[in-house]
């Protein structure tokens, strides 16, 4: 009988070894993302598997993109740099469960804020910094024009796990139009299958039209149509639970917005410490104690703007500059006839 | 007592720890998923999915349930296993024969297809023959007409539907004959066994099969039609055909593939089943005045196939296991339609995971189940 006793021991041993585990990662610690993020070194962000503008690598392996830039903007307040970040391509399908099981701390991949994915499934929605909406692409030697034009029997190509998916239905049942939906796991087989004549319409965000149309073997046969079917807030997503966390997420975006409202860019931050504008000395950490909320230094903003740029910049350079939508329509500041507005920081 | 718990003893261990392992984890989802707020719960099987499927077998719209988005994608994995069981079977026993060919030509090229088709990973060959098909086929438009009713075009394979008038009465004439078919073997089994006559089953059964349904057309008011595909203009450049029955591209990519692949285990199989009968045997069955088609059937196919079998099985399980790799051609089987969509628009992970997991066990073991009944039943019973 006591043959077995040492076996047993050392049983009994092994799962109190787990449950100790167990315990001690239930324990809540204050913002317990931001202290491992500090520990590693570097902020986890998963993006697309490329997006061109939002998020896409290029041969060496560098990401851009808005995306991107929110992630490196989280980087340069809580690191110090902005190039700190490691990045996890992530399907439409992969993309929360690689969120909540914490694998990633930050999503920030084209996804749309909607009420069941903020309520339902563990996820926090920290604001938006791309307004998109549904279009359609169609070859232009189709000679439609407009989506009064569909016919039945289309057959539409998308991605599934996506809202795309719900909205197409919607927009077809609402005009009595049957379709053939053609979903794929990924955007790649999407475009290929589209661009080989398989489907009439590709359907999926306006903004990622317009990036995929730049892949394709042709892209002035397509045109994107005039209509748009839903709204898109797109924004970056964090899990629920650690508020901290949430907010300094979304107010590192927010500064990324608010700098290009007054006027600060990576090039003047530093001169701008001087500025006579308190709001301004405020974003540039000249004025206030903005990040001690956070657990940060107070310097947080100014480095977000002075490595990443503000939005403007980093809209320029990633979309405008691009080709794939040079103009910023509905992304453009509430001052200037678009409706990009946040809350102040102070 | 201490000989009892000399027996037990470790394999209790065994059951604690692998209980406690499992309960460990459970623990540790259900506290994770409650900090995070999710719920757990299969309760949104019966709300409304709001998405369309491309292919379905049964009636189908974004208005049913959830669980029939299930079944859905469950019975259009099943179509596009059994469609690539039967194919691979069929290919697989005609290039496992021709590898034992003495022709050197048939034996090189069935040896040829083995080492190529069996020795590239799938996903290729599924991407290969998915996009070569959708760039090498014509457009609606430009198809050209197959015996003039059917169409292969980018958009899939268009066939004429059959439109029946008493369709019963037919059903019923088929069933009929095959109840005749089964007595009359059955009878002439016992004809032989006692009195040694032969009697010819085969040509009754196909004469049963053929004359009763025909009769059904001749006396018993059965009528069939067909409605043809037609070419339906959609804009300038874009046409579909309306009418009839569609097989999406995807479908037949699919089920091509992975029976191509799949064939090429299955004919080492064979190969190997009937390599593994004595040479002896079949020169013992000559012996005493057996037909060259009769040592096939009576002596040599009864003993291949306790070889060919087991390893079959498994051929058939990978097939379908393989099947869910459709989600990256776009085939609405069970991975893309329940893990694919349903998971993304419910975020039930853990539930929908659990599920599929559970449906693909059930699938293969009901396989492997109906296999080792065929393998019993061929098996040599004693006397």
């Amino acid at each position: 009988m006591f043959k077995y006793l040492k076996q047993l021991t050392s049983l009994v041993a092994m799962v109190a070894v787990l449950f100790t585990f167990t315990t001690e990662s239930m324990a809540a610690k204050k913002s317990k993302t931001l202290k491992n993020t500090q520990k590693k070194g570097f902020v986890r962000c998963g993006v697309s598997q490329g997006l061109p503008g939002f998020s896409n690598a290029d041969a060496a392996g560098n990401w851009t993109g808005v995306d991107v830039d929110v992630c490196r903007a989280v980087a340069a307040a809580v690191l110090g740099d902005a190039n700190k970040v490691k990045f996890t391509p992530l399907s439409a399908k992969e993309r929360f469960t690689a969120l909540t099981s914490g694998e990633i701390d930050i999503l920030s991949r084209n996804t749309t804020w909607t009420l069941s994915r903020d309520a339902d499934i563990g996820l926090t929605f920290v604001g938006v910094n791309f307004y998109d909406g549904q279009g359609f692409m169609v070859r232009k030697s189709s000679g439609i024009t407009s989506t009064s034009q569909f016919k039945n029997g289309i057959s539409a190509c998308t991605n599934i796990g996506t809202t795309t998916e719900l909205n197409m239905r919607d927009f077809f049942n609402s005009r009595g139009i049957s379709y053939e939906p053609v979903a794929f796991e990924k955007a790649d087989e999407v475009v290929a299958a589209y661009d080989a004549g398989r489907c009439d319409t590709y359907t999926t965000d306006k903004s990622g039209l317009a990036a995929q149309r730049t892949k394709m073997k042709n892209p002035d046969e397509h045109i994107v149509l005039p209509e748009t079917i839903s709204k898109e807030p797109l924004g970056p997503v964090v899990r629920q639970g650690d508020s901290v966390w949430e907010d300094i997420v979304r107010w590192s975006l927010n500064t990324m917005i608010e700098a290009e409202e007054y006027g600060i860019t990576s090039a003047n931050a530093d001169s701008m410490k001087t500025s006579d504008n308190p709001q301004i000395k405020r974003l540039v950490g000249a004025e206030g104690e903005m990040g001690a909320a956070f657990g940060l230094d107070n310097e947080w903003n100014l480095r977000i703007i002075k490595q990443v740029g503000n939005y403007g910049e980093s809209y320029k350079r990633n979309i405008a500059d691009t080709g794939i939508l040079p103009d910023r329509g509905p992304n453009e500041l509430w001052t200037k006839g678009g409706i990009l507005y946040v809350p102040p920081s102070r | 007592m201490n000989f009892k718990l000399k027996d037990i003893g470790p394999q209790l261990m065994t059951v604690i720890a692998v209980v406690l392992v499992f309960g460990f984890f459970t623990y540790n989802a259900q506290v994770n998923m409650e900090n995070r707020g999710i719920d757990f719960g299969y309760g949104f099987l019966s709300q409304e999915s709001s998405f369309d499927v491309q292919f379905s077998l049964i009636e189908y719209d974004g208005s049913h349930s959830y669980f029939r988005a299930y079944l859905v994608g469950l019975l259009n994995t099943i179509l596009v296993s059994v469609i690539g069981i039967i194919l691979a079977t069929i290919l697989g026993v005609l290039v496992g024969i021709a590898r034992l060919s003495p022709n050197y030509l048939i034996n090189k090229f069935a040896a040829f297809y083995v080492e190529f088709f069996r020795n590239i990973p799938l996903l290729l060959q599924i991407f290969f023959w998915y996009f070569a098909a959708l760039r090498a086929l014509p457009l609606p438009q430009d198809a050209e007409a197959m015996f003039g009713i059917s169409f292969l075009t980018i958009k899939g394979l268009f066939v004429p539907a059959f439109i029946w008038e008493n369709f019963n009465i037919f059903f019923y004439s088929i069933v009929a004959a095959i109840v005749a078919i089964i007595v009359i073997r059955t009878h002439a089994k016992k004809l032989q066994e006692t009195q040694g006559k032969q009697t010819p089953v085969l040509l009754i059964s196909i004469g049963l099969i053929f004359i009763l349904p025909l009769l059904s057309f001749l006396i018993g008011g059965v009528r069939l039609s067909f409605e043809v595909p037609v070419l339906k203009q959609l804009a300038t450049t874009s046409f579909i055909y309306e009418g009839g029955v569609s097989l999406p591209p995807e479908l037949i990519a699919l089920a091509l593939s992975l029976s191509l692949y799949t064939a090429t285990f299955i004919a080492e199989c064979v190969r190997a089943g009937i390599q593994g009968v004595g040479k002896g045997q079949k020169e013992a069955a000559a012996s005493i005045g057996l037909t060259q088609n009769q040592v096939l059937k009576l002596v040599v196919m009864p003993q291949a196939l306790r070889i060919i079998i087991p390893p079959t099985t498994n051929q058939y399980l990978n097939l379908t296991k393989n099947s869910s790799l459709a989600a990256a051609i776009a085939y609405p089987d069970l991975v893309l339609v329940f893990a694919g969509t349903a998971l993304m628009q419910t975020g039930k992970a853990i539930e929908i995971v659990s599920i599929t997991m559970f449906t693909y066990l059930s699938l293969s073991i009901s396989i492997s189940l109906f296999m080792n009944w065929y393998n019993n039943k061929i098996a040599i019973t004693e006397k």
